[in-house]
């Protein structure tokens, strides 16, 4: 617990050296509202998606298929839009789609105890792969301004976008459900110790089966948001966003074995994950650079508790 | 007794933190002696052996090996002097084999650098024969009980021809035909000059095996000197510091109604028609030779694996298969043999630990009241006189006597009806130990049915009402308290039992 503080401590600092320096280099347009208003947007998804995933690796699995999910959602709507679906109906239809993914995966790791990297993997692609079935390569954009005014402007008289405030009240209830209910109990126990958690009653298998549904049904917000962001539902919506995701995650301080972590912690890696990435966009960076620095982020948020350690043991092995 | 000492252990002090685990302890090993290593839980015996492996460094004081200092940073430094320990909790790799596990990190070579297999499956047999073992060397080391995976630490160590060799309570979960094996297999050591410390919290062994012993309380020397003049009231008076009274016996309280009803019970390969009742008020002990299938009849019971035939009865109701959620709700509480797999989830602070198989009434709407759950554990840490600093600390770096007073508290904490506990006082010192048997006694004077698991025969002789004896995964002998005597049970347990 005392290492996840001072985890979380360093991650704080580190978000306010990146935002100092960010504000110098771009002479103050970095923390600008109008530049703010970009990075929450920028980070919606991610967000989002990271709320379900935390408690997906705490229990000790992964969801790699959740950006897939978004795709596919994303294509649903394009494709029930065109169909003549009412939006009022598209978008609970597209969450219900999300949980059933989510479910599929459980099912996958609970019922038949496959590892939930395989299974996700696989559903990676098999998810993208109906998104494209769905709808091809092609791009419905013919949405009312109404809904998509959702992603181009921010809540009246602020510099906050909606995605955020969607997000803020996620994180809430996931955080009180992962740290302050008997549910997140479960979800620490499961990940630190499995087999106790069996022997002390608790049903492992709902509970994963029950994150797997979440993560689902979150990624298919996301996908929604997402659509409405860029008034454009294609199958290739959010491609290669899992691995922001699962960075953030990881850059927040959960363990990818499971057991360890804080929403606390996921929060203050997304922004710091996001923060970098917008600077490095204002400063005209290419795609190619954000993906190297998004997976080097990644590599080092799992070395770095290793490292530490060894650190420790070091300074402790010479009095 | 004039030869020098092999191992030297002088005024080793070690904190960790706040905690004063050692203050200058001293300790001599002589060479073909068996040295028992005496305490309460707590007391900084397992701390004193990791001193000595180099698990821990100590803040001050010598160890010395034939009479030079050594600083040992790493176990395979001590191993590569010739010291080899046994530590408290097993730490074997579930997915490697037992012979593998055995001969970790130096298996034998063949053809090519090879790893020789036949090689090493047939050193593990020839070591397992010697202590009268019987496990496949080439079986996974996943799913062992607890006493086998202590057998295998103990095949390990032998396994380095140590001239001295450290054991941490090996016998905890061990029968009296396992112990005996080890303690024969300890003389032929002892023959070869090599060195044993031996920590055990149960008395007879100690007396049975050692020549001296040396008693620690609360990190501070206390007493060493030769076994010859002492009795078990004196070691204990050492000990703790006072008057205590050993054993404390069920009180006697009249058998109310069937609360558990075990029918036929069949897990194939494992166990074979097991029936039997346990009454309210009543304590059962199903005892038997490590492998005779008792903690696999508690497993099934508790719903963790699930059996191919017959039924479970809670008061007349049947238990859902394979469920432990359903069997607690039914009132079922389950102490398992394995703490560090089964009991605890040691990364997490000593009162989520307890409070996690009480979840549910500890919390309004979902919520957990972090309140209630603290007031729970403290509650418990008291009346099981836990030895910790803060509640909040993780419960992996509470000594092992004190980890299993929380496995305890745990399922005492959810007020259960029938009660099964795998050898609920594994590694608890003597005082706490009749502390629990008074609690046990006190639950069944309750009206709670307890099913007692236990490789200790005085311990079973002592607390059960009945005792049931199993052998090969049969209900071999069931006997009244008045007919279980030593002999008895153990005639039973080695399958001479004469047929019901
Ligand atoms: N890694 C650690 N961090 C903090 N405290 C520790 C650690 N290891 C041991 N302690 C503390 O040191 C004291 C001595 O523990 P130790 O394990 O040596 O007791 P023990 O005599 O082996 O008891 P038992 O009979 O229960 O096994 C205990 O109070 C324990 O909580
Ligand atoms: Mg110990």
């Amino acid at each position: 617990m005392r290492n996840l503080l001072r985890w979380e401590t360093a991650l704080v600092f580190l978000l306010i050296v990146v935002a100092l320096t960010g504000q110098v280099s771009t002479d103050g347009s970095f923390l600008s509202g109008g530049n703010l208003f970009y990075l929450g947007l920028d980070i919606g998804e991610i967000a989002l998606i990271a709320l379900p995933l935390t408690l997906v690796i705490v229990a000790g699995e992964i969801d790699l298929s959740v950006a897939s999910v978004l795709g596919l959602s994303s294509a649903l709507i394009g494709w029930l839009w065109n169909a003549g679906w009412s939006l009022e109906l598209i978008l609970p239809t597209v969450i219900v789609v999300g949980a059933i993914c989510g479910a599929f995966n459980g099912f996958l790791v609970t019922k038949l105890g496959l590892p939930s990297l395989a299974v996700t993997i696989g559903t990676l692609a098999l998810y993208r792969g109906l998104a494209l079935v769905v709808l091809g390569d092609t791009a419905v954009a013919d949405f009312p301004a109404s809904y998509t005014a959702f992603g181009t402007t921010p809540v009246p008289g602020t510099n906050i976008p909606y995605p955020i405030v969607l997000a803020a009240i996620l994180a809430v209830l996931f955080g009180v459900a992962l740290h302050a209910s008997s549910f997140g109990r479960s979800v620490y126990a499961i990940g630190a110790n499995e087999e106790g958690a069996r022997f002390s009653g608790i049903r492992v298998k709902r509970v994963k089966l029950i994150l797997f549904v979440l993560a689902g049904a979150v990624a298919a917000i996301a996908g929604i948001v997402y659509t409405f962001r860029f008034s454009s539902a294609r199958a290739d919506n959010g491609l290669g966003l899992e691995l922001a995701v699962v960075a953030a995650v990881l850059l927040g301080g959960v363990s990818i074995f499971g057991g360890k972590g804080s929403l606390f912690g996921v929060l203050a890696g997304v922004l710091l994950l996001g923060g970098l990435r917008n600077l490095l966009i204002l400063q005209d960076t290419s795609t190619e650079v954000l993906t190297i620095v998004t997976g080097l982020l990644l590599l080092v948020s799992v070395l770095a508790p290793s490292i530490t350690r060894r650190v420790g043991t070091l300074r402790k092995a010479t009095p | 007794m004039d030869r020098p000492p092999v191992v030297a252990l002088d005024e080793v002090s070690k904190s960790f933190g706040a905690v004063r685990a050692l203050s200058g302890v001293s300790l001599r090993l002589l060479p073909g002696e068996a040295h028992a290593l005496l305490g309460e839980n707590g007391a900084g015996k397992s701390t004193l052996i990791k001193t000595l492996a180099g698990v821990h460094r100590p803040d001050s004081g010598r160890v010395e090996v034939d009479g030079s200092e050594r600083r040992f940073s790493t176990p395979a430094d001590a191993l590569a002097a010739g010291i080899a320990i046994i530590y408290q909790e097993p730490t074997l790799f579930g997915d490697l084999s037992v012979a593998e596990n055995v001969f970790m990190g130096r298996q034998p070579l063949g053809f090519g650098r090879r790893i020789d297999e036949a090689a090493m499956h047939a050193r593990t047999s020839e070591l397992f024969s010697r202590l009268g073992v019987r496990l496949d060397p080439a079986r996974p080391a996943r799913g062992l009980s607890i006493a086998d995976q202590q057998l295998v630490e103990i095949a390990k160590a032998l396994s380095f021809d140590a001239r001295v060799i450290v054991m941490d309570e090996p016998t905890a979960a061990l029968s009296a035909h396992e112990v005996q094996r080890l303690f024969g297999v300890v003389q032929a050591l002892r023959a070869q000059d090599a060195a044993v410390l031996f920590v055990s919290h149960r008395l007879d062994e100690v007396f049975s095996l050692c020549q001296r012993a040396t008693v620690l309380r609360d990190g501070e020397f206390v007493w060493s000197g030769p076994l010859t003049d002492e009795t078990p009231d004196s070691l204990v008076r050492r000990m703790v510091g006072r008057e205590l009274s050993q054993l404390f016996p069920k009180e006697d309280t009249a058998a109310g109604d069937v609360l558990l009803s075990v029918q036929r019970l069949t897990r194939e390969g494992v166990f074979t028609d097991v029936s039997f009742d346990v009454r309210a008020g009543e304590i059962v002990a199903l005892s038997g030779l490590v492998g005779a299938g008792r903690s696999e009849v508690a497993r099934a019971v508790f719903g963790i694996d699930r059996p191919d035939g017959g039924s479970v009865h809670v008061r007349g109701r049947k238990l859902k298969y394979g469920s432990p959620t359903a069997a607690m709700a039914a009132g079922i509480g389950f102490v398992p043999e394995d703490r560090r797999q089964q009991g605890l989830v040691m990364d997490a602070s000593i009162e989520r630990n307890t409070a996690l198989a009480s979840l549910g009434r500890l919390s309004t709407f979902g919520l957990l009241r972090r309140s209630s759950e603290r007031a729970l554990a403290q509650d418990w840490a008291v009346k099981l006189r836990l030895k910790f600093a803060k509640l909040s600390d993780p419960v992996g770096v509470l000594s092992g006597g004190n980890q299993q007073k929380v496995v305890l508290a745990k399922w005492l904490a959810r007020k259960p009806s029938v009660l099964i506990v795998d050898e609920p006082t594994r590694g608890i010192d003597v005082g706490t130990k009749a502390e629990v048997h008074r609690l046990l006694s006190e639950l069944a004077g309750q009206g709670v049915a307890v099913l007692m698991i236990s490789s200790e025969l005085p311990e079973v002789l002592g607390m059960a009402d009945r005792v049931l004896v199993m052998h090969e995964g049969r209900l071999v002998e069931e006997l009244s308290r008045a007919e279980a005597t030593e002999e008895r049970v153990a005639m039973a347990a080695a399958g001479q039992a004469v047929t019901r």
